[in-house]
């Protein structure tokens, strides 16, 4: 049986009273106290019209109708002023939630977006938890001294029971039911007391945890609202990561094109060089024709290689281009239609590419086709890429085509992947993306 | 022969000072070797140089200033040389260059070219006799999206097109492909006609009318059916 997360889930136990929970609910109910008494003070100044009105109303002093007025005065200080208090109050109250509580109770305050004093403002007066945070106080300080008096007026009469016998003899003893002046008489009292006794840490217990449950409910983030800040971080870092990726790519591209890529070409220019001035049949020409073959083939290798990485010419002419350029790398004639004009956000315009690039690999591995369209275009938001080939259909998604990668990647610019593949074809694959990324 | 007179644009130093070593070393004169459009202009019109070899891809954007430097001489300067060196193929690039200036000699060529020395240094020989030259990646590229009329011409006719669009004359092409020069004429004048060109003797004009022809297709997809859903999801 696992351990009760909270003094009521303990109250149902049966070890409840050689445990730890009746001193934790002491001690949360004790703690309780100097909070309170701190909370008062601020709220009393600010309720302070509120409590001018109270005390002429009782006293019968009422005099004009502008005295009325004291009604929104209060309203606005404690509308204005009462977070500044409300909000570091919870954040006390909900430190203090884990003597009762044990399971995690997050604030449900947002970050502010900026640093600064406004920034902080704007953000806790525009949000449900600061006003909730408020509620809480004015709950602790209307309704907390009534419940909190009545235990202490039951502690209070236990204790005079169990002591009436050794305090009679010094005259009679009102015990709240009646009053007693002899042992005697006394003795029931006390007995029930005695009776009475292990009561008490329940009754402890059951006021700790109202009390706790109250401040879960006011001063916790609920779930969903966790849940939902947690998915727009995961989101957001999502997206942070990509872009850092792709920063990372532009970089290890550029780095490779203006050092080894220069050097290597310059190397292979000195090979060949050397080549015209040898003859190709001196075993010297030999080996050196042999050598500048292969700096040529390094050369070709190391730039397939840093296309991949990051394709140049996607960054410096845009997606037209570059896609015309995939579609020449083709084994199969492939058409192009891209009337784009002004070019999307970079996330979306390499995603855009690796798609399409994806998309063309599998359709000259797996499709069989003789001719292949790929079509970009801008509808309204939206940055719509359709590959369309001619082969007999069947693709899967789930076949391991990379299509799945592909997916996340759509998905982190916010955009969506359409396939439709029935068999016979013909295939068509299309992505839709906000233009501007996001 | 007096020797070319060359002036060199490339950003990479160690590229740049590769190039005119090369350049050197093979009878052209360097007389000057800069890093960026501004200084190539300058340069050209500093020393009026019978060849400029450019870079496209420059400081300070890095993506067509050589090319458009190059356009600009092209049309200020009509019997200046030009060859400018490309790190990718772009069809587009090659027809602004192909198609600027007076028809004298002019050049697109893939950047690794340069690493096949000698083939490199004859091709700019050529261009200084005022041939037009597209490299040859660029023209195969074009012929593999044509289906159509290209289709059409035999396995000759398609070699003597891609010689065309090298730039090469009908006498050079006979030399290559070991035919007669009157064979030649006909292969050039059935492609021609097979691909509805005008017939043109001067490789420059030749060489823009098959480029023009082979980048006509435009990319237009066939219509209809964009405006269906595909269904499934992923």
């Amino acid at each position: 049986m696992p351990a009760p997360p909270t003094v009521l889930h303990a109250l149902g136990r049966r070890r409840f009273l050689i445990g730890a929970w009746p001193w934790r609910a002491i001690a949360y109910l004790a703690s309780t106290v100097p909070v309170g008494v701190a909370a008062s003070l601020p709220f009393a100044v600010l309720g302070l019209p509120w409590l001018v009105l109270f005390d002429r109303a009782v006293h019968g002093e009422w005099r004009t109708w502008s005295d009325l007025l004291l009604v929104p005065i209060g309203v606005l200080l404690l509308g204005t002023l009462g977070p500044l208090v409300a909000v570091p109050l919870a954040d006390v109250e909900r430190a203090r939630l884990r003597l009762a509580d044990t399971r995690p109770a997050r604030s449900g305050h947002r970050t502010p977006p900026t640093d600064g004093m406004w920034s902080w403002l704007r953000t806790r007066y525009t949000e449900a938890a600061t006003w909730r945070a408020l509620a809480y106080a004015l709950l602790l300080l209307a309704v907390a001294p009534l419940v909190y008096g009545a235990l202490l007026l039951v502690v209070v009469l236990d204790v005079a029971w169990l002591s009436a016998p050794a305090v009679v003899h010094d005259g009679p003893v009102t015990l709240g039911l009646g009053t007693v002046s002899t042992r005697r008489e006394a003795v029931p009292y006390a007995l029930a007391g005695l009776a009475l006794l292990p009561g008490l840490p329940y009754l402890a217990g059951l006021v700790a945890g109202l009390h706790a449950a109250v401040a879960r409910a006011l001063l916790r983030a609920p779930d969903d609202a966790e849940l939902r800040a947690e998915l727009v971080e995961v989101a957001r870092s999502r997206a942070r990561l990509v872009d850092a990726f792709e920063a990372e790519r532009r970089r290890i591209e550029r780095d490779l094109h203006d050092g080894a890529q220069q050097r290597l070409v310059s190397l292979t220019l000195q090979l060949g060089m050397a080549r015209v001035h040898l003859a190709d049949d001196a075993e010297a020409g030999v080996a050196v024709a042999d050598a500048h073959e292969q700096a040529k083939r390094l050369m070709a290798e190391l730039r397939e290689l840093v296309h991949g990485i990051h394709p140049q010419l996607l960054t410096e002419l845009g997606l037209p281009d570059a896609l015309r350029e995939l579609a020449d790398r083709a084994p199969i004639p492939v058409t192009v239609r891209a009337p784009l004009t002004v070019r999307p956000a970079p996330p979306v315009e390499s995603t855009a590419y690796f798609v399409a690039a994806e998309a063309l690999t599998n359709v000259a591995k797996h499709s069989g086709a003789t001719t292949a369209t790929v079509i970009a275009e801008r509808r309204a938001d939206t940055l719509v890429l359709e590959v369309r080939d001619d082969g007999h259909g069947g693709a899967d998604p789930g076949q391991g085509t990379g299509l799945t990668g592909l997916a996340d990647r759509v998905a982190v610019v916010g955009g969506r992947i359409l396939l439709s593949s029935p068999d016979g074809g013909p295939t068509r694959l299309r992505v839709e993306l906000p233009w501007s990324g996001e | 022969m007096s020797a070319v007179r060359t002036v060199l644009a490339e950003d990479g130093v160690l590229l740049r000072e590769g190039l005119a070593g090369m350049l050197e070393r093979f009878g052209f004169a360097v007389v000057a070797a800069v890093g960026d459009a501004d200084a190539l202009v300058g340069a050209v019109e500093q020393h009026a140089p019978d060849l400029v070899v450019t870079d496209i891809r420059m400081p300070p954007t890095f993506t067509d200033e050589g090319l458009r430097a190059a356009v600009a001489l092209r049309r200020d300067h009509p019997d200046l040389a030009v060859v400018a060196l490309s790190q990718f193929v772009q069809h587009a690039y090659a027809a602004d260059l192909i198609g600027s200036g007076g028809g004298r000699g002019v050049g697109y060529l893939l950047k690794d070219r340069v690493v096949d020395v000698a083939e490199f240094v004859g091709t700019l020989r050529r261009i200084v006799d005022g041939a037009t030259v597209v490299d040859p990646e660029v023209v195969r590229r074009l012929l593999r999206r044509r289906r159509d009329p290209v289709a059409r011409l035999s396995t000759r006719e398609r070699d003597v097109l891609g010689l065309i669009a090298e730039g090469h004359s009908n006498s050079a092409i006979a030399r290559r492909l070991f035919l007669s020069e009157a064979a030649v004429g006909k292969h050039v004048g059935n492609v021609l006609a097979k691909l509805d060109l005008p017939p043109a003797a001067d490789s420059n004009r030749r060489v823009l009318a098959v480029l023009t022809y082979l980048r006509s297709e435009a990319g237009e997809a066939p219509p209809g059916g964009s405006d269906a859903r595909p269904r499934s999801e992923l």
